[in-house]
């Protein structure tokens, strides 16, 4: 059967269960667009308001899912505007698959109207990129891309396709999508030799990070948690794996993370790291981080053993067949002098909020849990209120908290919502920003109210941007280099210009309010919650810094 | 990391012989912070595969980092460090010398004496062509800069392990 190129993408995309994409057209992508035209009962497009919003949604729709996003847009500032969206699902192993349109073969090279090379400002930025300039390997290309993007660390592949191809006939050869590589089995010998360094220890700590979530190995955890005695922290990208409520959690790790976390960590005979790489803002101090720890890392990926911190023991694996193979040779265990230390460090933790009539971070973050009306997805961006929702909310499940971990790119909150809503309109979503990130791309509100998505956004307005602020009056003696914001932004009428309502709490009763109406409304909404400029997030460790020198009130 | 004693290490990547993945290879280096001391790309026995030889200055820990993160890119099939103990490295040197009919001679037995080759005369200058490790090549340059050294042309290391 002879095809159009652009057919090809859209039977490729069918032929991988793809129903949704994200994207922006324009004059190279003129056939993929004709195209998505004609497939609309089969295939839905969201149009957003940019390119990387659409590139946000695109990798919001897999954490919140499991199924891989797809972005498309077209050649030249189409194309730049998906880079910051590539370069934070890269950074977070997110697979995203992004079909971007260049200008026809004959013009490329010569700087032809809205031509960019995108395939070589993206290869730091991506798994794999290609480049597809003859129609009869577009086949082959988009599903090879498929498979790269989901297959051992996941990550973000890009395919740029001239117009030409895309506008050319060729024989669809219909293969099936293409298997996954295997991923690696776990080594038997190395999996008992790791159960016997943890039935032996005396003061045990798992750490994970997001490798969990992406092995889907929440579950087994869990079990390994509540099995062995062992009290768990984990990463910004793994905050939902085990409940808030869970007695063996420490909650978050590292430079926002807890006492208790980073007081387990220093003091441990054992630290089991899983699916996590020791980042910067995780191992502040890589020469000292475990220091009296036996530390075992078990990952998929092989580039991440020893990269930040030394390890005693690796397992290069898949987390969830490592800890299938793991569970029956665990002893049930007891560590009772262990968990009284540790409970010890968590009752220095929780510091209520001042009961002043004003609204704090904490308060909002609980309130907001407390009238969500269903299994609930929260987006942040990035700056204070991503480390107090990571702190602060109940986190109950998995694939239910999306955030910026590895980039920090403030803007990614709206996008990565929307994404989500439209994956599971089932669920309930909020959208938790400061008032820097909001500005950053609240023009994607036009596509939440154009697709009448009823995602919540809650503000937090201190009129500064409060990350910068806080190290600013930490470390740069109140300095405040361009953080005190001057914006007159009005919310409520802002929001009723882009269509949709808007609301404004400076206290828990107003918030309490706002949030009973906001559930009731078929359509997005905003929520400002006014908050003080000295709020801090706290506790924190300076970078490079160690548990002594962790600033906690 | 960068501040711990560093050794030369010359590795030899097979990849796949496409578009940009000479780029793809090199770019991984920079923006990990490796410095390339030479480079060789060359067509192998395979025309699907080509090989890339680096060399470069590295501590033991990194040089365990790169190679595991080169491992990661799609179009590397392979990369293993080339061993001083038991591999084999060349480089080709071409170096073009001011020459006058006194010292034409002197030179000629410097030449002899390394083995290399004289594939250029003219009453001016002679065009020498040697192949060697880089310590042999820098050595005969040290002697050649006596006279006046009028243009060099040095390739990178290529190299083969002995083993099978």
């Amino acid at each position: 059967m002879k095809l159009l190129g652009a057919q090809i993408i859209a039977e490729v995309l069918l032929d991988h269960s793809v129903d949704t994409v994200f994207g922006y057209p324009g004059g190279a992508a003129l056939n993929v667009y004709d195209q998505l035209y004609k497939y609309s009962d089969r295939i839905k497009h969201v149009m957003t308001a940019h390119e990387q919003g659409a590139s946000h949604a695109a990798d919001g729709y897999y954490r919140a899912t499991g199924k891989v996003g797809v972005v498309i847009a077209t050649s030249g500032p189409g194309a730049t505007n998906l880079v910051t969206g590539l370069a934070t699902a890269n950074m977070d192993s997110i697979p995203l698959i992004a079909i971007t349109s260049n200008v026809p073969d004959a013009f490329i090279g010569r700087d032809a109207f809205q031509e960019i090379c995108i395939t070589g400002i993206t290869m730091p930025i991506t798994k794999h990129n290609f480049f597809v300039n003859d129609i009869n390997e577009l086949e082959e290309t988009l599903r090879l891309a498929f498979k790269i993007a989901n297959s051992d660390r996941k990550g973000p592949v890009l395919i740029d396709i001239t117009k030409d191809v895309s506008g050319e006939m060729c024989e669809f050869v219909n293969k099936k999508p293409l298997e996954l590589k295997e991923h690696p089995q776990a080594d038997i010998d190395k999996v008992k030799q790791i159960a016997k360094i943890i039935n032996a220890a005396k003061r045990p700590v798992i750490y994970f990070g997001g490798g969990v979530i992406a092995s889907n190995a929440g579950e087994e955890m869990a079990k390994l948690i509540s099995k062995a005695d062992i009290p768990a922290t984990y990463t910004l990208m793994a905050a939902g794996v085990i409940g808030y409520d869970n007695p063996k959690s420490l909650g978050l790790i590292g430079m926002h993370g807890t006492i208790s976390s980073n007081h387990a960590i220093d003091n441990a005979d054992l630290i089991l790291a899983m699916g996590t790489r020791f980042s910067d803002r995780v191992a502040l101090n890589p020469d000292k981080f475990g220091k009296k720890a036996k530390i075992v890392q078990v990952d998929i990926d092989r580039s991440e053993i020893d990269k930040n911190v030394l390890v005693d023991l690796s397992c290069i694996c898949d987390i969830k067949d490592f800890l299938l193979k793991l569970l029956p040779m665990i002893d049930d265990a007891k560590h009772d002098k262990w968990i009284t230390q540790i409970a010890a460090w968590k009752e220095r933790e929780n510091q209520k909020d001042p009961e002043d009539g004003r609204l704090h971070p904490r308060q909002i973050m609980e309130a907001v849990c407390d009238f969500t009306d269903k299994e609930t997805i929260y987006a942040t961006d990035v700056g204070q209120h991503q480390m107090w929702a990571a702190q602060y909310l109940k986190h109950k499940n998995t694939k239910r908290f999306l955030t910026s971990g590895g980039l920090g790119t403030m803007g990614y909150g709206y996008g990565a919502a929307i994404g989500a809503q439209v994956g599971r309109p089932d669920f309930r979503v909020i959208h938790i920003t400061g008032d820097g990130s909001f500005h950053m791309n609240l023009n994607e509100a036009a596509t939440a109210v154009s697709e009448n998505l009823p995602i919540i956004t809650v503000i937090l307005n201190n009129s500064v941007l409060g990350m910068v602020y806080q190290w600013q009056t930490l470390f740069y003696d109140k300095r405040y280099s361009s953080t005190i914001l001057e914006r007159k932004t009005d919310y409520v009428k802002l929001a009723e210009g882009f269509g949709l309502q808007g609301f404004r709490a400076t206290n828990p009763k107003e918030l309490e309010e706002a949030m009973a109406k906001a559930v009731k409304i078929d359509g997005p909404v905003w929520i400002e919650c006014v908050i003080p400029r000295e709020e801090r997030v706290l506790p924190m460790i300076p970078g490079g810094g160690n548990v002594e020198d962790m600033i906690v009130g | 990391m960068r501040n711990m004693q560093t050794k030369k290490e010359t590795v030899s990547i097979f990849v796949q012989n496409q578009a940009n993945v000479l780029t793809r290879v090199v770019s991984l280096f920079g923006r990990r912070g490796y410095n390339i001391d030479s480079l060789t790309v060359s067509a192998t026995n395979d025309p699907e595969i080509s090989r890339i030889t680096i060399v470069f200055n590295v501590t033991d820990a990194s040089l365990k980092q790169i190679i595991t993160q080169t491992e990661k890119l799609e179009v590397v099939r392979e990369i293993f460090v080339l061993e001083s103990e038991n591999s084999v490295y060349r480089e080709l040197l071409l170096v073009k010398v001011a020459t006058t009919a006194q010292n034409r001679c002197q030179i000629k037995d410097v030449v002899d004496i390394y083995r290399g080759k004289i594939i250029s005369l003219s009453r001016e200058s002679i065009i020498i062509e040697l192949t060697g490790n880089s310590d042999k090549i820098d050595s005969i340059l040290k002697v050649l800069s006596d006279y006046e050294i009028l243009d060099i042309s040095r390739t990178g290391t290529t190299g083969m392990s002995r083993e099978n």
